[in-house]
């Protein structure tokens, strides 16, 4: 995620974090490169011009000279300037009206606003625990409203019955009235991708805002999108109204500098991040950690916000209190471990996310880390017995023998699985015994999620 | 639905299309040079106006310099510069102006591949009806098994069309699906075949294997199938779009291009960098979402549509 830009802004940095003294030149040098990384990045032509400008007025001079490290100090400037032009912080939907809130979903064809409402209906039903209905009104695409029916199946959220034939205003109308009938917290509507130019449309959609008077209007853009997601939020902005945005696919490797110009341009927040084509690939944006991501800094905050999250409760308290108990860690507990990174979004989801990995992501990726290892080793836990989970001394030849066939791989992939299960349990009985002093609270989330219900205790 | 609505001459629409942007372009360069001497500064500006429309840095430099060489310190006017870069544009875009030829064998197999939201299953819906109205007998196999409701969506195309729709379950594995769809394309005796697929990120490993995997099964039925590996691109990705021909280009074999939704406010200027770097033909261009609007590429057409030539009432010559 946005990686390309942050190698690029990191390689610029490292050169400078090696010099000592920042001469003026360097900070033009780097600032070139910086317009360039940016420009490559698809951030606004003018959005860059600013941000170099303003950039460069601040490095150079007193605050270059006084500081130690001239380096760090163009980092933070930068920095900063990036977190003040994403905005200084999240900002959530607005909730403060009489049910139902209505959410009206905006964006040109294909920026994924039908994938995104349902994202959106799945978290703030289990996320925010509202009542959602959800409704299309996409009568252009072919399929377009059996395929937000089906989504909505999907993810376990009410969906207006389609009746053919119906223009989008009076769709709106029957949902925003079926969603009063039937006291529904929230009502998203979906509507037929457009295109900025298009009149026709956006009349349209502007009739449909005057018909319900949504309470959010979030404009879906691709974070793939080029120079015209300027052009792009400004029209949906004049023409409909926009209240946010929502940036889908930045688990590409798109730079994602439309959000950046975006943000800039219109001042409009974004408000959620597309991750994944999972339905629960949907991140509440923060524009802070965006900045650090761009900057080649990780996300730490992410990472426990989205173990917390995903990591089942009663699962982590259960495994804190078996783990403080002195009970020995077996094959149950690894595969409980193993689900839950699986759920992370595997590996490669976690790598984004930790800071300084930036370089050695692009290696681990040529070395083929692949997140079915994973799933392997799951299949082979389930392949033992009960009896076998609970005692890692059973396992001879015969029946390593028999696990291996039954999950489909070799035995040395069993052998491989149990060394690094007794090592784990070698390591956790080391700490049982150095007690449940600060140790523990300091490895323990890093070790698995077995912490995390403590975390949020303190929350 | 759209297709009912009155058609207007498709380079009006484009022009239309391309109006506001383009317009911003235009008077950019109009803003920079009302007759003056071509210096650095000057440059820098046409450098980066270039850049607004997707170029990209690197090839709006390139372009620039160019540009530079032959001009610079001269008094310059605005159509001048205009009419040179569009010239430009077109010699690094005329080698890749090429039509799909679909005569080469019997049934030809098209797979038409590309990220998420491009257009994949509109083009393909579009191309039938290009190929059926040329008499052709064509089939449509619904490989996007992923996507929900995406097989309706190509069954629809399909009765729009007139063209027969191999269709599996939801979920089901494309590649099968694919390998099923050119069998009943051979003993139908169907001229041409139009895989969809689901749309995918380039950076998913997984599923990028799982696209060469349809590619490698349709070739056990013939050899040299898929004959056309068509990528979609979306005319308003910005700088990625390289990232995209690369990937999909090395790991299913992209034959040539399609740009879709050319009639928006994004000019798809990427794609002159992408012609000079990749050389992949672009066969055709989408500018809108009816059945009929489908174009061929034209260099020239694109060219000065992009830096806005044809205002003035040149247009009718075309």
């Amino acid at each position: 995620m946005f990686d390309s830009l942050s190698s690029k802004l990191g390689g610029i940095f490292d050169r400078l974090t090696r010099r000592g003294n920042l001469t003026e030149d360097d900070v033009a040098e780097a600032m070139r490169e910086v317009r360039v990384a940016l420009l490559e990045a698809d951030v606004a032509l003018s959005v860059v011009k600013d941000f170099v400008a303003k950039v460069k007025e601040r490095a150079v001079g007193q605050e270059v000279v006084r500081s130690v490290t001239p380096g760090q100090q163009v980092i933070k400037i930068v920095h900063d300037n990036m977190v003040e032009l994403l905005g200084t912080q999240a900002e959530p939907l607005n909730f403060n009206v009489t049910p139902p809130a209505v959410i009206m979903m905006l964006g040109l064809q294909g920026s994924g606003k039908t994938t995104t409402s349902a994202k959106l209906a799945k978290r703030l039903t289990e996320v925010d625990r509202k009542k959602v209905l959800l409704a299309s009104l996409d009568v252009q695409r072919p399929a377009a409203q059996e395929q937000l029916a089906v989504l909505a199946a999907q993810v376990g959220v009410a969906c207006l019955p389609i009746v053919a034939g119906q223009d989008p205003v009076a769709i709106a109308k029957r949902a925003l009235l079926t969603a009063r009938n039937e006291v529904y917290d929230v009502v998203i509507l979906d509507t037929a991708g457009r295109l900025s130019i298009d009149d026709a449309l956006m009349a349209e959609a502007a009739s449909v805002r005057d018909a319900v008077q949504p309470h959010e209007s979030l404009l879906v853009v691709d974070a793939m999108t080029g120079q015209d997601a300027v052009n792009t939020a400004t029209q949906f902005d004049q023409r409909v109204g926009v209240t946010g945005m929502v940036l889908t696919r930045i688990d590409g490797d798109a730079r994602g500098g439309a959000a950046l110009s975006m943000r800039a341009v219109t001042g409009k927040p974004i408000k959620f991040l597309g991750t994944g084509e999972k339905t629960e690939s949907l991140e509440v944006y923060h524009p802070d950690r965006l900045a650090n991501r761009i900057l080649g800094m990780g996300d730490v905050v992410s990472l426990v916000e989205k173990a917390a999250a995903t990591i089942n409760q009663d699962d982590a308290q259960e495994m804190a209190e078996k783990f403080l108990s002195g009970k020995r860690f077996d094959f149950n507990d690894l595969a409980k471990q193993l689900q839950q990174m699986r759920k992370m979004g595997g590996l490669g989801g976690l790598m984004g996310l930790l800071p300084g990995i930036g370089k050695i992501k692009e290696q681990l990726k040529n070395a083929n880390i692949d997140d079915k290892a994973i799933k392997r080793q799951e299949a082979i836990i389930q392949s033992m017995t009960p009896a076998e989970r609970k005692n890692a001394d059973l396992l001879q030849a015969s029946r390593k023998r028999r696990i291996a066939k039954g999950a489909g791989v070799e035995v040395q992939d069993v052998n491989r699985l149990i060394k690094q299960f007794l090592e784990m349990q070698k390591m956790m009985k080391q700490m049982q015994k150095l007690g449940k002093g600060g140790f523990m609270r300091g490895m323990m989330p890093k070790m698995m999620g077995g912490d995390m219900a403590g975390l949020n205790k303190k929350g | 639905m759209t297709e009912d609505a009155p058609k207007t001459g498709w380079l009006a629409r484009l022009k239309a299309g391309l109006q506001r942007s383009t317009s911003k372009l235009t008077e950019g360069i109009a803003a920079v040079f009302t007759k003056r001497k071509l210096d650095q500064a000057a440059l820098g500006e046409l450098e980066e106006l270039l850049i607004a429309a997707d170029l990209g840095p690197s090839t709006a430099a390139l372009l620039t310099a160019e540009f530079g060489k032959t001009r610079f310190g001269k008094d310059v006017t605005d159509q001048e510069v205009k009419q040179a870069l569009a010239e430009s544009i077109t010699a690094i875009l005329a080698p890749c102006a090429a039509p799909l030829n679909v005569a080469t064998a019997k049934p030809f197999v098209v797979l038409v591949v590309g990220v998420n939201g491009t257009g994949k299953t509109t083009t393909i819906g579009k191309l039938a009806q290009l190929y059926r109205a040329q008499g052709l007998k064509v089939m449509l196999a619904a490989g996007d098994t992923f996507r929900a409701a995406a097989i309706s969506q190509l069954q629809i195309w399909g009765e729009r069309t007139g063209c027969k729709v191999i269709a599996g379950a939801a979920n089901g594995d494309a590649a099968a699906l694919a390998f099923q769809a050119l069998q009943q394309a051979q003993s139908d005796g169907t001229d041409l075949l139009l895989i969809d697929t689901a749309g995918r990120l380039h950076n998913k490993k997984d599923l990028m294997q799982e696209l060469a995997k349809i590619a490698r099964v349709v070739k056990k039925l013939v050899p040299e199938a898929p004959h056309a590996t068509l990528l979609v691109l979306d005319a308003t990705t910005g700088q990625n779009a390289h990232a995209q021909v690369e990937v999909f280009r090395e790991l299913t074999q992209v034959t040539g291009l399609v740009v879709t939704k050319l009639d928006g406010s994004a000019k798809g200027g990427v794609l002159v960098a992408l012609a000079d770097r990749f050389k992949l033909p672009i066969h055709a261009i989408g500018v809108g979402e009816g059945a009929n609007d489908l174009r061929p590429f034209r260099a020239e057409d694109f060219a000065r549509s992009l830096m806005g030539v044809d205002e003035g009432g040149k247009a009718g010559s075309e």
